[in-house]
């Protein structure tokens, strides 16, 4: 599904990614870790398209197309989605305005008319209470006043009513407590096909113990300098990130 | 020097030309009763204010007010407090008077400029709209008359009082004579000067006691939109305990070839009543070197009885200069004032807006909520004033002023002033600056929302409690409207 080959991007003229390799294929969940730094959040953006960064090299290839000439929401049209690490505010904008927005320009872009309000509202119903979220959060303001995990939570919420192909979550553990991140990673199973894959970022591997990858992937200085199974997470946790620094 | 003199046709006036003349008249329902076409000379002397005045066959009364507005106009400068920088108008260069064109059998919806095109189409403007905004013959008016006829019947029937003001001071001299220059003076400034010597028509209505006028005056006048003029004069009365919502002007741009406009309204909300007044500014704005586009000086006022309310609504999004201020006089104890205010400016377009909240009876409120959207080179100005007078005891007021800037290039900037001589007035000022930013923009591409649609998201958003006070159907088009305004602003 995903083939990242030999990727080397940057912000100006730092260099921050410098060659990555990596194939996805569907059904699979990939975990991508790494200490602070090393370049883990700059791979999510990159793949999402965001013009901060630079390619400076290699390619990213999603269904056997390149996806570099496109803009974000180009990709997000072919089922990217990146669950943000520091999900914006937007003010005045509710929740549900947003998204049903988000959903109706993919369905523009596919070639498909606005979903009706009424089926649209079921879609919300049903997967808000997945995600055991307060409809009342709904028609706030997006991520206007919201904790770190109710935006956290907001994110995956997205997630789930665009339904990607690729979905890639940046540190979405971070900010929140045991029982949102237990819910948060059921909704994450519940949402997982064969016809999809996920790539989780993350620092530590707590959420590991409920999301379980196929692979993990250890990134370091802009590199993947380690891969293995889910077990490689567990000795990441006992060795610490001192150990790839020396691999 | 020759005085120049306002020609005169004498062509002989044959049945054909009544029976036409009537067709046109029921459809532009007597705001005009004469297409004649035909211009007076450039400039401005007391014999063009004599001549105005004769066209509209007005009584001996209203040719010495205007004389009188033309003199005090000529002791006045053009005022330059405002921040706004501008080639003043040579009103010598001006022609002021033109009748309405009329339609041109041989033009099509084909001879239209295509941007103009796209851009009814974004608004969803129906085929027979755009026909009448661009003088076109339409194939089907009946529709429109019947609705406009049943509109006058319900109206004539609760007593309301709806039609062109230059009728108004035929039918009704007593009422424009008891209030018409009452709230705007014409010694009150430069431009409100010029309107009251020359202003050539506009509306007015009067709502009598008790009467809640029972639709919104809006589709109505739509519908007779067709010759606003540079010049409009408005008046709107709402006698005891009656309300009415009155919707002025249209979503779709209006391209007018006259540079300088210069309107006046005035109202008066007597004890106990309520007006609401929306606008929806979109005349040209000149094009985006800067060029062109409309000078739009508008002085409107309002004045509040005892527990009456005032609310004026604007979506000012056109002109290339807008300066403009509509204000509430809170005459009576417990009256209410209210502003909201979207100013949108894009390329090279200056606005300076705000309002005037002047509290003079005891329990006054007021409300004042401003969002200026400042994208392009522009330059966008809030300009408030909160006067609470010594009499005016617990007088509240609070001000909200927002600013949302787009790219590096334009200014947003805001000048509040307060005038308290009353300890107990209580009140509050709140103003925030902020920055559409990359990082939103790229939130909302990754969800698939494209940049234009993602500014458009961002700005309602930011104008939501302003988009809130329209009536419903204005609302959905005044977004369509900051969407289309805000076009190519982030490159």
């Amino acid at each position: 599904m995903l083939e990242i080959k030999n990727l080397h991007a940057g912000i100006e003229d730092k260099e921050i990614l410098r060659g990555i390799d990596l194939k996805i294929k569907a059904g699979e969940i990939h975990a991508i870790m790494g200490p602070n730094g090393s370049g883990k959040s700059t791979l999510a953006s990159v793949i999402a398209g965001n013009e901060t960064y630079e390619v400076l090299e290699g390619d990213i290839v999603l269904d056997e197309e390149s996806v570099l000439e496109m803009s974000p929401d180009e990709r997000a049209h072919k089922g990217v989605f990146l669950s943000f690490q520091y999900p914006v505010e937007i003010p005045g904008v509710t929740t549900t305005n947003f998204i049903k927005t988000a959903i109706n320009a993919k369905r523009k872009a596919q070639g498909l008319e606005d979903l009706p309000a009424k089926d649209m509202l079921k879609m919300i119903r049903e997967k808000s209470d997945l995600l055991e979220m307060d409809r009342k959060f709904l028609s706030r303001s997006l991520n206007e006043g919201f904790s770190g995990g109710e935006k956290k939570r907001n994110e995956i919420f997205q997630m789930a009513m665009l339904e990607p192909k690729l979905a890639i979550l940046d540190e979405t553990d971070s900010g929140l407590d045991i029982d949102a991140l237990k819910i948060v990673a059921n909704g994450v199973n519940k949402l997982k096909s064969k016809d999809n894959a996920v790539i989780i970022i993350t620092h530590y591997q707590r959420l590991l113990e409920y999301i379980v990858p196929d692979f993990v992937h250890v990134l370091f200085n802009g590199k993947i300098v380690k891969s293995g199974g889910k077990e490689l997470a567990h000795e990441l946790e006992e060795k610490g990130y001192d150990w790839v620094k020396n691999l | 020097m020759d005085n120049p003199k306002p020609r005169t046709r004498n062509k002989k006036f044959t049945e054909d030309d009544l029976k036409k003349e009537l067709e046109t008249q029921e459809y532009e329902y007597g705001f005009y009763t004469d297409i004649e076409s035909d211009t007076f000379p450039k400039g401005l002397n007391e014999d063009i204010v004599r001549a105005i005045s004769k066209k509209k066959n007005e009584p001996e009364w209203m040719t010495e007010w205007r004389l009188e507005a033309f003199r005090i106009w000529q002791e006045m400068e053009e005022p330059e407090w405002a921040n706004i920088t501008y080639k003043k108008p040579d009103f010598q260069d001006i022609a002021y008077y033109s009748a309405p064109k009329s339609v041109d059998p041989n033009k099509t919806l084909d001879d239209v400029d295509d941007d103009l095109l796209v851009m009814y189409k974004k608004l969803g403007i129906s085929i027979d709209e755009q026909k009448r905004m661009n003088n076109i013959a339409m194939d089907i008016v009946v529709d429109s008359v019947s609705v406009a006829t049943t509109f006058k019947d319900t109206l004539a029937k609760k007593g309301i009082i709806f039609m062109p003001i230059s009728e108004a001071i035929q039918e009704h001299p007593e009422l424009i004579r008891k209030y018409m220059g009452t709230i705007v003076p014409q010694t009150d400034n430069f431009y409100a000067a010029l309107n009251s010597a020359v202003f050539t028509d506009g509306s007015f209505c009067y709502i009598p006691k008790g009467v809640k006028c029972p639709m919104e005056l809006s589709t109505y006048f739509r519908i007779n939109e067709g010759g606003t003029g540079q010049f409009e004069r408005t008046l709107l009365i709402a006698d005891e305990g009656s309300y009415v919502s009155y919707l002025e002007g249209c979503t779709a741009p209006a391209r007018d070839e006259n540079q300088l406009h210069a309107a006046v309204v005035e109202l008066i909300a007597l004890d106990d009543a309520e007006i609401k007044y929306s606008t929806v500014q979109n005349w040209f704005p000149g094009d985006k070197h800067g060029n062109g586009g409309v000078y739009n000086f508008v002085t409107k006022r309002g004045i509040c009885y005892e527990n009456s309310t005032i609310s004026w609504t604007q979506v000012e999004t056109g002109s290339a200069i807008t300066w403009k201020y509509p204000s509430c006089i809170l005459r009576g104890d417990n009256s209410v004032g209210e502003f909201y205010s979207i100013a949108v400016t894009n390329n090279y377009q200056q606005a300076d807006t705000g309002t005037k909240m002047i509290h003079i009876g005891k329990n006054t409120r007021s409300t004042i909520i401003s969002k200026g959207i400042s994208a392009g080179k522009s330059q966008n100005s809030y300009r408030g004033l909160v006067q609470v007078n010594s009499r005016a005891d617990n007088a509240r007021n609070f001000t909200q002023c927002d600013s949302l800037l787009m790219g590096n290039e334009c200014g947003a900037h805001t000048f509040p002033y307060i005038e308290v001589k009353n300890k107990t007035a209580h009140i509050e000022h709140e103003a925030t600056t902020s920055k559409i930013g990359e990082d939103q923009l790229f939130y909302c591409n990754q969800r698939g929302i494209d940049t234009e649609k993602a500014i458009a998201l961002i700005v309602n958003g930011f104008s939501k409690e302003v988009l809130n006070k329209l009536p419903m159907e204005f609302a959905v088009e005044a977004q369509k409207l900051l969407e289309i305004s805000l076009e190519g602003s982030v490159g």
